[in-house]
């Protein structure tokens, strides 16, 4: 097993480690960090598809967080008030439809934005993706159905079959659950042919182009699949949270799933997990310690830039061997 | 309806224009030059308010406060240059974006420790407090006159840099080929400084203008930046003329968008309905404006170097 691997794997149980042996003493209050930590960790890894394996910096990624999560809102509340939502179709408080939903509405999202976001590349893609998510960003906080700039309450957290999801630890099990199913995911597309064309594409795309494959299509599609990763994460958000706002689409949002990959390792299948345990971490070591935790954030962040750029699990697990 | 309302909204979008192309002609400079993209520009823009904030507030005078935010500016920008931004002209642009990211993170909790989270109030000078008479009957602020004023003496005084000193030729130089003019002698590192102060200074004035019309406050150059960036993406990224025509083709879309839509729509729609539907598409309007530009053009539309 190479070092890599066992990083890795301690790194997968030392969450569900933590959350039994919190729940264990009674402090249900570090089960909620650690669903955060899930829900963060997938998030960032449906961004490190388009990150990670096509090297497209996706500065938007908080459009398809918060898609997701007004998903999960949106729906809850009409079923809530017994209002239909669309052509008489009634809203739902499952999870699994929620999930559909949000799977199909940032599926379509991203394909119009990626569809002309990829015409571009280099600094054009990362500005139009921003931008593009501030126009949904702006959408939300003046459209006033939904809650406008306030956000939108769920007044309790959604369903699954069979399951208790108002139970801090079984809820905790969904979104880790979910988390393995992404890496999963992000394992399969990796070792696919798919995989393979996509992160082509990045390191050579005349190369790709000349044997016959286009890489548009190729980062196209990874686009897609990335933002609707992450939306399905932006669902469990808004259920922890039991609340949806404007926030999750900002782009502090979409700064921070890069800032997780980095802090973890770019390219590497576990590095959104890695990183998004150390920002939580910081986030609540360094938050307790003085109001303006962030600085400090700031401070690492550029060290980790300058400085350390394998990030944790680079510096864990020593140089990728191939990029 | 009324024609000097619409003159009004015009002059409106101008003015945000103008001051978007204070940001916007920076940004595109420093990325022409050097290739690098700085989402920290927004921070420096807020330096250039709170140094005018605080020095007007000191002395009294906003003019005094005026010349502080750029000297602020332009030494924050210095420093920024040497202690960080000058690592990162080599790396890639996800290095850049996670940098210039950790540096507004830096700005923005630094600045809420010294001055609070609490808004600064800095007031327009009383020399530029009036309004004036517009042909047509019209009232217009005289300050925002003012600022347009600004902003056609920074564009033109942009384009005499650039097109008719060394310090521009050698700018133009460092555009087209880097490697070339360091080999003939020019200090590449100090030229790369100067630029970097200059669209510093240039967002602190922005930072400063814009900051005596509504509140100095922690994270007040966000949605500037965001909005300078559009108009750099629609200029074409490196060029100063398209950041001025985009910018104000931003300013004039945005300011009228919000203005005009909701009152077009009022003929379809009942008037609730046509406010808050006008509102939520004009909030959008600019970035469909630009997925437009760029459907037909990708590279904008003045590409200086693509």
């Amino acid at each position: 097993m190479t070092r890599e691997r066992t990083v890795n794997l301690v790194l997968l149980l030392l969450v569900p480690a933590a959350a039994l042996a919190a729940q264990a003493i009674g402090e249900t209050f570090y089960v909620t960090l650690a669903t955060r930590i899930a829900i963060l960790a997938l998030a960032a890894t449906g961004l490190n598809i388009a990150l990670g394996l096509g090297g497209l910096v996706s500065f938007g990624h908080a459009a398809f967080f918060g898609i997701g999560g007004y998903a999960a809102g949106i729906l809850a509340t009409h079923a809530f008030n017994q209002e239909p939502l669309l052509f008489g179709l009634p809203g739902s408080k499952q999870m699994l439809v929620i999930w559909l939903t949000s799977l199909v509405a940032s599926g379509l999202v991203a394909a119009v934005i990626g569809a002309i976001s990829l015409r571009t590349s280099g600094v054009y893609f990362i500005m139009i993706t921003l931008a593009f998510a501030q126009m949904i960003y702006y959408f939300a906080i003046s459209w006033p159905a939904y809650g406008g700039e306030d956000g939108l309450s769920l007044y309790v957290r959604n369903s699954f079959p069979g399951l208790n999801t108002l139970d801090p630890m079984t809820f905790f099990l969904i979104c880790y659950g979910l988390l393995v199913l992404g890496l999963l995911v992000f394992a399969t597309l990796r070792a696919s042919r798919f995989g393979t064309a996509l992160q082509a594409s990045r390191q050579n795309p005349t190369r790709v182009a000349a044997v016959g494959i286009t890489p548009y299509r190729i980062r196209l599609v990874a686009f897609i699949l990335s933002g609707m990763v992450t939306a399905i994460a932006g669902a469990l958000y808004a259920d922890l949270n039991r609340f949806v706002s404007p926030s999750m689409l900002s782009w502090h949002m979409s700064g921070e799933l890069i800032v997780l990959i980095i802090l973890g390792g770019t390219g590497r299948l576990f590095g959104p997990l890695a990183g998004a345990i150390l920002y939580i971490l910081f986030e609540f070591v360094l938050g307790g310690l003085t109001e303006s935790w962030q600085l400090f954030l700031g401070l690492i962040l550029l060290g980790v830039v300058l400085f350390a750029r394998g990030g944790l699990i680079g510096l864990l697990a020593g140089k990728e061997r191939h990029g | 309806m009324s024609s000097a309302l619409i003159i009004e909204q015009v002059l409106n979008g101008i003015q945000l224009g103008v001051t978007l192309f204070l940001m916007a002609a920076g940004l595109t400079l420093i990325f022409g030059v050097m290739g690098l993209i700085n989402l920290a520009h927004g921070s420096l823009y807020m330096v250039g308010a709170f140094a005018c904030a605080v020095v007007a507030a000191a002395t009294g005078s906003f003019w005094l406060g005026l010349a502080a935010s750029l000297a602020a500016a332009a030494a924050a920008g210095a420093v920024m240059e040497i202690l960080v931004i000058r690592r990162l002209y080599a790396r890639d642009h996800l290095d850049q974006v996670l940098a210039t990211f950790a540096l507004i993170l830096i700005f923005s909790e630094a600045t809420r420790w010294l001055f609070g989270s609490f808004p600064l109030y800095l007031n327009i000078p009383s020399a530029l407090s009036g309004a004036v008479h517009l042909p047509g009957g019209a009232q217009y602020s005289l300050y925002r006159l003012a600022i347009i004023g600004v902003g056609i003496v920074v564009a033109a005084g942009l384009y005499l840099l650039i097109s008719h000193t060394r310090l521009g030729m050698r700018i133009r130089a460092g555009e087209s080929d880097r490697e070339m003019i360091g080999a003939l002698g020019v200090d590449i590192r100090t030229l790369y400084t100067i630029v970097f102060a200059l669209g510093a200074a240039l967002a602190g004035l922005a930072g400063a203008l814009v900051g005596a019309q509504q509140s100095v406050q922690v994270g007040m150059g966000e949605p500037v930046l965001i909005l300078a960036f559009v108009v750099i993406v629609i200029g074409g990224i490196g060029s100063i003329k398209g950041a001025l025509i985009g910018a104000v083709l931003v300013g004039v879309v945005d300011t009228l968008g919000r203005f005009l839509l909701p009152v077009l729509l009022e003929v379809f729609l009942p008037p609730s309905q046509a406010a808050s539907i006008g509102a939520a598409v004009a909030s959008m309007l600019i970035y469909i404006v630009m997925a437009l530009i760029l459907a037909v053009r990708p590279q904008g539309l003045f590409a200086a170097n693509a």
